[in-house]
């Protein structure tokens, strides 16, 4: 068995017709995942296999590092969580485990998913499998890197402003965000309450549309939770693009987008052509302004939901180092410093200025009502398309450390990803191509909202008509 | 513009203890960060009603049944420190 070309279909048709065992498939995995870390950094912790794996789909999966597991440590990528333990499972992994998956470790990330590069986590930066001197994009970056890399056939993320999309685009593989309320965040570490979503990270988009389905789904432990039908998403692929009306949105073929991550993009256009789409120019007029209100709206829940860090309950505490006796406020700020790194400190610090007195209207106020603007131009360009198309990020993945100093270049990376969080809407990033470097380029669509469908349909689509996905990396790079 | 002032009345708000030279760090990180996102200001949104929640759907309340939950034991076993049933922590009122 070559690990690093597996689908989870594909491993699971060779379970069901005896060809491998499921124990032995779930052992190489986990030897081959444990192996490679050193190179990728990717896995935070190993956790011992889970006892289940008799049920239909029982393979190994792996899970973003803000995803509680009974009995597991979660840390968010964050000294601050240092000695958790979770008491109960989240509803995924509940989901998962129903479905017989085999939980083998989790992932790592930026820091409470503070991030565009994976760079910001307290266990080191993860590394690019096609290049390990570049970034993984983030902040699912150990997501996408374990299942570019083989370690893991299929793992689940966290996007609330791009973090599944981007680092799915940087590491060539897919990554969906679902419709907001589609997939239970119960159990998932709170960032942007408003915006977050929990989706698959996968090889190929049928293994999209399978791990999709086993996650999606009611739970009234999560008041966003929505109650409807989950489509068999699996069943559902191969219906063509014959007639799919695909808008492409002005606004995101900007100055800055690199020549090679234009050229991929306009050449996918040309595959959903041939195919029969019906490709036109659509506008999202408020485009612009949507990193600027998602830097508000989401550092402001950030700070808000960050506060039940204090030393007290679980996790860090920590008193000054001064010997005079701590009242409790001395140990709230001290706990808070040594346990947040510097992107945390800087997002609650800007979250608590755009709440405080004096400023709420003049900058979270008016950030809900571009939201709504920015809402509106997507529910408008559905009148005259089915889906959207764009590159997921303006780049391919870039050296580690390049962007760090520079936290305003580093949230422009999530430029075309942020406004589906913002609308709430599904999308995903999937492989179309490589730029000069060899590195791969991500072609973002986007659907109304709860037609997953459509998304999952037109990408399987392109993916059959080019096989980009069947690309791996080379593990090398400095 | 946000000076020292500024950045060490945030920082208390947020309950951060921050030292001299995080500080003045954060504060110019900050000053860029407000700065850009004044872009909003161009926009005319007087008319607009604030977005909270993203879909049309209203609160749903569970069933108010009792449900198994964690004990008292198993909740204060993830804490630095506990006594008798309780949450320990530092003096509150000197």
């Amino acid at each position: 068995m070559k690990i690093p070309e597996q689908t989870a279909c594909g491993l699971m048709q060779k379970i069901v017709s005896g060809e491998l065992s499921a124990a032995r498939v779930a052992e190489e995995m986990t030897a081959y995942a444990r192996e490679l870390n050193p190179k990728t950094n990717a896995f935070v912790r190993f956790h011992d296999p889970s006892p289940s794996g008799d049920g239909a789909v029982s393979l190994p999966v792996a899970l973003k590092d803000n995803i509680c597991v009974r009995g597991c440590p979660a840390t968010c990528g964050s000294r601050i969580l240092s000695g958790f333990v979770s008491p109960y499972d989240a509803g995924v992994v509940e989901r998962l485990k129903d479905s017989g998956a085999r939980v083998i470790g989790s992932l790592n990330m930026d820091e409470f998913a503070f991030g565009s590069s994976t760079e910001t986590s307290a266990y080191g930066p993860v590394r690019n499998p096609w290049d390990l001197g570049r970034v993984p994009g983030g902040s699912s970056g150990g997501s996408a890197a374990a299942v570019s890399a083989g370690q893991v056939v299929w793992s689940l993320g966290s996007d609330t402003g791009g973090s599944i999309r981007q680092p799915a685009s940087f590491c060539g593989v897919v990554g969906l965000k679902p419709t907001y309320g589609r997939v239970s965040r119960y159990g998932l570490v709170a960032f942007g309450s408003s915006l977050d979503q929990i989706g698959p990270f996968t090889r190929d988009v049928a293994d999209c549309a399978l791990l999709l389905r086993i996650i999606s789904g009611f739970d009234d432990r999560d008041s966003t939770s929505v109650d409807r039908p989950v489509p068999d998403f699996p069943r559902l692929l191969g219906r063509g693009v014959k007639g799919l009306r695909i808008g492409i949105p002005k606004e995101y073929f900007i100055d800055g987008i690199e020549p090679d991550v234009l050229g991929a993009v306009r050449e996918a256009v040309e595959v959903f052509k041939k195919a029969g789409a019906d490709v036109r120019e659509i506008s999202l007029p408020h485009t612009s302004y949507a990193v600027a209100t998602y830097y508000i709206v989401a550092t402001a829940e950030a700070s808000s939901n960050l506060a039940r860090f204090d030393g007290v309950e679980y996790g860090l505490r920590a008193v000054p180092d001064k010997a005079r006796k701590a009242a409790i406020v001395d140990m709230y700020e001290t706990t808070r410093q040594k346990g947040f790194g510097d992107e945390a400190k800087r997002r609650i610090m800007l979250g608590t200025y755009v709440l405080s007195s004096g400023y709420y209207d003049a900058y979270y106020l008016r950030a809900q009502k571009v939201r709504t603007l920015i809402k509106r131009d997507f529910e408008k360009a559905f009148e005259d398309c089915d889906l959207i198309l764009s590159p997921t990020a303006p780049t391919t993945a870039f050296r580690i450390g390049e962007k760090t100093s520079d936290p305003i270049a580093m949230y422009l990376s999530d430029i075309f990803t942020i406004p589906a969080n913002l609308a709430g809407i599904p999308a995903m990033s999937l492989p179309c191509g490589f730029d000069k470097a060899g590195l791969p380029v991500g072609l973002q669509l986007m659907a109304r909202a709860f037609d997953e469908e459509t998304l999952l349909n037109a990408a399987f689509v392109y993916e059959q008509k080019t096989g980009w996905h069947k690309e791996r990396p080379s593990l090398k790079g400095a | 513009m946000i000076d020292q002032k500024t950045v060490h009345q945030i920082a208390a708000l947020s309950r951060l203890h921050l030292e001299d030279a995080e500080a003045v760090r954060l504060g110019k990180d900050l000053e860029g960060i407000v700065a850009y996102i004044e872009a909003l200001k161009a926009l005319d949104v007087s008319d607009v009603k604030p977005t909270s929640h993203v879909l049309d759907v209203e609160n749903v309340f569970r069933d108010d049944v009792p449900r198994p939950s964690l004990t008292n034991g198993e909740a204060l076993s993830f804490s630095v420190e506990s006594h008798q049933g309780f949450y320990k922590v530092p003096k509150v009122i000197e």
